[in-house]
């Protein structure tokens, strides 16, 4: 239940004295509430549970944990490189 | 799609799994919490490719699993009420009660509808001023924020046709619960990311002080879950015990301010009854005095209503991580998904359910 899924703010407006956004997910529109997101921005992706916003995705961050794992990844196949070396 | 497809990439888990392999030495217990990440794990089949030196137990952080019976049976006896219509996230209207479930109360002419969100609520109360309005206001603190501002907005739009049946639970007070219990075997948790993308994750410090385990704030994708366990690992092999955040691109430290300022000033932190676990001492939200004009309990009259559980159900004990479904004598013959005798069976985020569908 606790899922949220990241989608990308396409507009943003007013609808009953609250702050709306229309955004996409891969396509797919839904109205979501940006209420507790005052700084998010067209373009910005959100994390959206039952039609709130809960906050921004940091892209930095984001970027910053793929590294890691792409680092993990060329170290494990350095590994596999030098047991099939050592085994030959 | 951006921010999920990177997060599901098989070189990445693949990378993620052997490097778990040649980081664990001994034998390690994790408890994922969330029941969404209970899901993830089942349906990539993480378990099957871990070492096994490390054991996952899949922990009680699935609303719909944890609603207490009478919270059940309560929410039964207002829908099924003639001027009423109640409302409610589609994964609680299968919860069996002790006699029946919200569907049937829908087959046999009440007027119960699944909602995408409580917004949809109250449009449904604006729409019915001769109705009264119930929505069933359950979920962690991820779904506590939207539950409160529909009260908020409900006040501000004068809608008295409007109320919440508040069933909602806290997961700190839960992870606390777990790790005092002298049966415990766990030694480090994953904490739930979209909880913490609320709530932030400073609560979980302390209690990793004191009970001297790990907690990883991981999110939702194989590829997150992964690293996540590659994190708690690092952290026993090398008899360390801090909480850190995997899932940086979505929770910051201090979580939410404008969501959790909201909370505060919807709700008290009360005792609560957990589904198969009993009461956690402040573990739940009930509405501020303020509100009581939308609260569905006092408004019904339903506050009397107490059940206990089947005999048969080892529902407490799956929740707790102790025995895992495939252990109960009911699993997949006397409880399927089609006729759930206990809540894990009920929704696909419940540990029961999740072996179930992929791990039979
Ligand atoms: S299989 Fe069914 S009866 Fe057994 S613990 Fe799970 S929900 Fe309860």
């Amino acid at each position: 239940m606790c899922l949220a899924v990241p989608g990308k703010i396409i507009t943003i407006e007013e609808v009953d004295s609250l702050r709306m956004a229309k955004v996409s997910f891969g396509g797919v529109m839904k109205q979501i509430c940006l209420e507790w997101v005052p700084e998010a921005k067209i373009g910005d992706y959100v994390i959206v549970h039952v039609g709130f916003a809960l906050n921004i995705v940091d892209e930095k961050e984001a970027e910053e944990t793929l590294k890691m794992i792409s680092e993990i990844e060329a170290l494990m196949i350095e590994e596999e490189k030098q047991n099939t070396t050592s085994a030959e | 799609m951006k921010y999920l497809d990177e997060y599901r990439d098989a070189k990445a888990a693949q990378a993620l799994i052997q490097k778990i392999k040649s980081t664990s030495k001994k034998s390690w217990v994790i408890m994922e919490i969330c029941g969404g990440q209970t899901h993830t794990i089942l349906k990539y089949g993480i378990e099957e490719l871990l070492p096994t030196n490390i054991t996952l137990v899949h922990g009680p952080g699935c609303p719909v699993c944890v609603t207490p019976l009478e919270m059940i049976d309560k929410a039964i006896a207002i829908a099924s009420l003639k001027d009423v219509i109640f409302t409610s996230y589609g994964d609680m209207l299968r919860v069996p009660g002790s006699k029946s479930d919200l569907l049937n109360v829908k087959a046999n002419g009440g007027d119960v509808r699944m909602v995408y969100s409580p917004l949809d609520a109250l449009k449904i109360s604006e729409l019915n001023p001769d109705k009264k309005v119930v929505f069933f206001s359950v979920g962690f603190e991820t779904t506590a924020p939207p539950n409160a501002m529909a009260v908020v907005e409900a006040q501000r739009r004068k809608l008295n046709n409007f109320s919440i049946l508040c069933a909602h639970v806290l997961v700190p007070p839960a992870i606390e619960a777990l790790l005092s219990s002298r049966e415990s075997r766990i030694q480090a948790f994953l904490a739930a990311g979209h909880v913490c993308t609320v709530m932030g994750y400073s609560e979980y410090i302390p209690i990793s002080k004191e009970y001297n385990t790990p907690i990883v704030v991981t999110g939702f994708e194989p590829v997150d879950i992964l690293q996540g366990i590659l994190m708690a690992v690092q952290q026993l092999e090398e008899s360390r015990c801090e909480v850190e955040n995997q899932y940086s691109r979505s929770v910051r430290l201090e979580g939410n301010p404008i969501a959790k300022k909201l909370l505060t000033e919807t709700f008290d932190i009360v005792d609560r009854k957990w589904r198969g676990i009993g009461t956690i001492p402040q573990s739940g939200y009930r509405l501020k005095e303020k509100y009581s004009s939308f609260d569905a309990e006092k408004i019904f009259n339903v506050e009397y209503i107490t059940k206990e559980e089947s005999p048969l159900c080892i529902a407490g004990e799956v929740l707790q991580g102790l025995k895992k479904p495939t252990e109960c004598s009911a699993f997949g013959t006397l409880c399927k998904p089609e006729s759930p005798l206990g809540a894990p069976m009920v929704s696909t985020e419940g540990a029961c359910a999740a072996y179930f569908h992929y791990h039979k």
